[in-house]
């Protein structure tokens, strides 16, 4: 993946920057020293490796925009950060490049249970949230699978979801409000503790930009009464096309599960042989869980079972406990972990129409028997994200390579079939160069012309997103 | 002006050097008044795709609402966030469309469970106002590859774009619902009501007080599941609750809906959005007409005409809207919530990205 030059004005008054940095932060808000530094080179895609001029740990709103101030000043590019869990790259910094990390940012600043939601500083971490309001009976939805470390303010920018988008929406439908600072030091709020923002969606705009329109420095969430409870049945067939049916046919019958997972022959034996799960050895397997009373969940429950047995099951198993239910979702819940012990992995993220479910699995396997490389397929059947996992020997030359190429044309099928490059990651640097295949040159300079309004000189994680080329005069203005 | 295609619609709006007003159905006059020739985009009509198993569908914008939403009901299946129909309220003639209804990002009771129209609509095709043709966003209900346009042309009023084409997730409608109506309640005593509902795990689909000072409360799922929940709610809240069978709940949120408690009646109608414990202070600071949906969040009020709600208001966190008053009056007060400066800077910058030369719907949002 390539990289714009450092800039040589920026690299050659490091020091002037630093001084005037130094000025408005507390010691221990700068980092400097490459040491130091280097704890920040990269984020979850670990193959992009890159040590930044200097990291900025500020403390409050104000101090983010006096480190704006100043880079924007001095023409110094920026690069935001919430806990450095992007798997596409949206954290890398550049050389010539002051990290933002808002990870010290993370107090509940408001709980309000009568009016459904939560203010808090961006830098808390995803579950962090739901565990500040769970006693009282409520829980932020988006659920990516990084909860335990990602922060907030990375969920917006990359608009995050999780497994159970299905029924809860993703990070856009269950933000409120934000406090945010531009490029220039600006100081904004949108949105806030009612329903709609008034005037342009700008709030809208601004979750999923990436860190390239301003850093989220506070947020007010949304947050949801909890379910009295949920439960999971499984379900195992002898085809990725009967699956795929049977997720069509529960969808058309008026049933909401709250998620439907998917996993193929190679991704079950792996977490089989990892987790013990006890799930069949089947070429499709199903995990639908629903939620209400445990009457709600009998009667929708029992529909399921009606649709599921009318295409075959090979198994079908309904949780009869909650010990049944979590070692359904530990099968599901180690795959990564489980592929990971095998070999090295890629993991994609496109998104499909679910009706293109069976086709989309079969060429992935013709891909796969081409390329040489093995590929599992894990996916959040209900909403259409897939996470094919590459596996891939980091050791062996050309290997990587050949993964991200294969990677590539899976995605290009992705998109082929009317679905998009990703459904949750984010583009970052990652997917950058792939833009094209889904979008317009027109499509892409309308995204650029929000950037324009929103950082002008184009310093603020200006490398990622669109294609270098399609991006470069911008830059380089 | 009518284009037939998006390629002719480019290619109109390449050409004007006039001002031109955007047209869909033509049911939702608001905003500033806009001089300018009309453009229709009812020539751009059609279900493009439907695909129930996956609950997606990509319609033309100016189709019928009522069309698309007949598609859907065929197959079991609605637009979940219940978009209101300005008619009755408006006083307006025609037909909505879809294209006016992402436009002014139409959202009724439900959006407490189930979000706005910008949260269901997940793909536009549009013209900006050079004639670019683009496309944001696409047919799958998870997708963050690049920014997201699709939510700013909700809700932005034909000024950055005419959309030719929008995309929707969808949800299956229930099998029946059911509506509890309390005693006519005090403003306070009902948003306590209302949050308290909203509070529990039964998915309170609507919270209401309608023109009775009646809490309404809405439960939609499978027969057995609405009795269950109904029943839950009740103990849950307890007091005196009538219970509202499927024809008559459906009846009266269409009403709550559109505001048709409104309709006819002389006066301006202005729009509230406000966080709903704050509701009950704006409704004892205007002491007029008020309708409080969304569980307080959303308040309608009917005031004398001319009068500015805004002023008497005074400073809230929230904003307001004019929903409904004389061209003369929308002409001397801003229709939409003004913005902070650091906003409305963004606001325009990105109008004259959009839309250079301001042939777009120009003053309809001030």
């Amino acid at each position: 993946m390539e990289m714009p030059e450092p800039n040589g004005a920026v690299l050659a008054k490091r020091a002037q920057v630093l001084a005037r940095l130094r000025e408005v932060l507390p010691q221990e808000a700068l980092i400097t020293d490459e040491t130091g530094c280097r704890a920040y080179e990269c984020d979850a895609l670990t193959a992009y490796r890159c040590i930044p001029m200097a990291v900025a740990l500020p403390s409050c709103t104000e101090d983010v925009a006096e480190i704006l101030r100043i880079c924007h000043d001095e023409g110094v590019p920026v690069v935001p950060r919430g806990s450095g869990t992007s798997l596409a790259g949206g954290a890398l910094p550049s050389a010539d490049s002051v990290v933002i990390g808002v990870a010290r940012l993370r107090d509940v600043l408001e709980v309000n249970t009568q009016d459904r939601y939560v203010r808090v500083q961006a830098g808390i971490t995803n579950l962090a949230v739901t565990a500040h309001i769970e006693g009282d009976g409520f829980f932020y939805a988006p659920d990516p699978s990084s909860q335990l470390a990602c922060a907030i303010s990375g969920n917006i920018a990359m608009n995050s979801g999780g497994a159970h988008c299905l029924k809860y929406g993703v990070t856009t439908n269950n933000l409120l409000g934000v406090t945010m600072v531009l490029m220039d030091g600006t100081i904004m709020t949108l949105g806030g503790p009612y329903l709609d923002a008034g005037g342009l969606d700008l709030l809208g705009v601004v979750c999923g930009s990436e860190g390239q329109l301003g850093i989220v420095t506070e947020a007010t969430l949304k947050i949801l009464p909890k379910p009295e409870g949920a439960r999971p049945v499984l379900m195992g067939f002898d085809s990725n096309e009967v699956a795929g049916a049977c997720v069509s046919d529960i969808i058309k019958a008026g049933i909401l599960p709250v998620a439907i997972e998917f996993m193929d022959r190679p991704c079950i034996r792996a977490c089989e042989d990892f987790a013990k799960a006890g799930y069949p050895d089947c070429e499709a397997l199903l995990i639908v869980e629903v939620e209400g009373s445990p009457r709600e969940i009998d009667e929708q429950l029992a529909r399921i079972k009606d649709i599921a047995q009318r295409h075959a099951p090979i198994e079908l198993r309904e949780s009869a406990s909650a010990e049944e239910s979590a070692r359904i979702w530990l099968g599901r819940k180690s795959a990564f972990g489980a592929m990971g012990q095998i070999n090295d992995y890629m993991c994609l993220d496109g998104t499909i129409p679910v009706s293109s479910l069976p086709l989309v699995l079969r060429r992935i396997g013709e891909m796969s028997r081409d390329y040489g490389l093995d590929v599992a397929n894990v996916f959040h059947a209900g909403d259409g994200n897939m996470h094919p996992l590459i596996l891939f020997d980091a050791n062996k030359p050309g290997d990587l390579e050949r993964c991200e190429a294969f990677g590539a044309d899976i995605l290009k099928l992705c998109v082929e079939v009317g679905g998009c490059l990703t459904g949750e990651h984010g583009v970052g640097i990652e997917k950058r160069d792939l833009m094209g295949v889904q979008y317009t040159a027109a499509d892409m300079e309308a995204q650029m012309r929000i950037k324009d309004v929103f950082d002008a000189r184009w310093l603020m994680n200006a490398a990622k997103v669109f294609p270098l080329a399609a991006s470069a005069t911008r830059r380089a203005a | 002006m009518r284009p037939e295609s998006e390629q002719d619609l480019s290619e109109m709006v390449r050409a004007t050097v006039a001002p031109l007003r955007i047209m869909g159905g033509g049911t939702r006059d608001m905003g500033g008044p806009v001089a300018g020739a009309v453009l229709s985009t009812a020539g751009l009509s059609g279900i493009t795709l439907y695909d129930p198993g996956a609950l997606t569908l990509v319609v033309r914008a100016g189709t019928p609402l009522a069309e698309t939403q007949a598609a859907l009901a065929s197959e079991g299946q609605r637009l979940a966030f219940e978009p209101m129909d300005m008619r009755a309220l408006l006083g307006t003639q025609g037909v909505p469309s879809v294209g006016g209804m992402v436009a002014a990002n139409a959202s009724g009771p439900r959006r407490v469970q189930a979000g706005a129209c910008r949260d269901s609509l997940i793909g536009v095709r549009f013209v900006d106002g050079t004639g670019a043709i683009i496309k944001n966003g696409g047919r799958v209900m998870k997708n963050v590859t690049g920014y997201d346009l699709v939510k700013l042309m909700a809700g932005s009023w034909g000024t950055l774009g005419v959309m030719t084409e929008c995309a929707f997730k969808l949800l299956p409608a229930p099998e029946t619902e059911a509506t509890l109506r309390s005693a006519p309640l005090s403003v306070p005593d009902a948003v306590r009501v209302m949050s308290a509902a909203l509070g529990t795990p039964y998915e309170v689909s609507g919270a209401a007080v309608d023109s009775e000072g009646c809490v309404c409360l809405r439960i939609e799922g499978f027969a057995r599941q609405v009795a269950y929940r109904t029943a839950q709610l009740q103990a849950a809240l307890g007091g005196d609750w009538q219970v509202l069978e499927a024809p008559e709940s459906v009846a009266l949120w269409r009403n709550i809906r559109d505001v048709t408690e409104f309709a006819g009646l002389a006066g301006d109608v202005w729009r509230v959005s406000v966080a709903p414990s704050a509701a009950p202070d704006l409704v004892a600071r205007m002491s007029c007409p008020v309708i409080l949906d969304w569980g307080g969040g959303l308040l309608w009020f009917l005031t004398p005409e001319g009068v500015d709600l805004r002023a008497r208001l005074g400073a809230f966190a929230g904003h307001a809207t004019l929903v409904r008053a004389s061209h003369v009056t929308r002409a001397r007060m801003a229709v939409f919530p003004p913005q902070p400066a650091a906003l409305e800077k963004i606001a325009q910058g990105l109008r004259m990205k959009f839309d250079p030369r301001g042939v777009l719907n120009p003053a309809m949002m001030g």
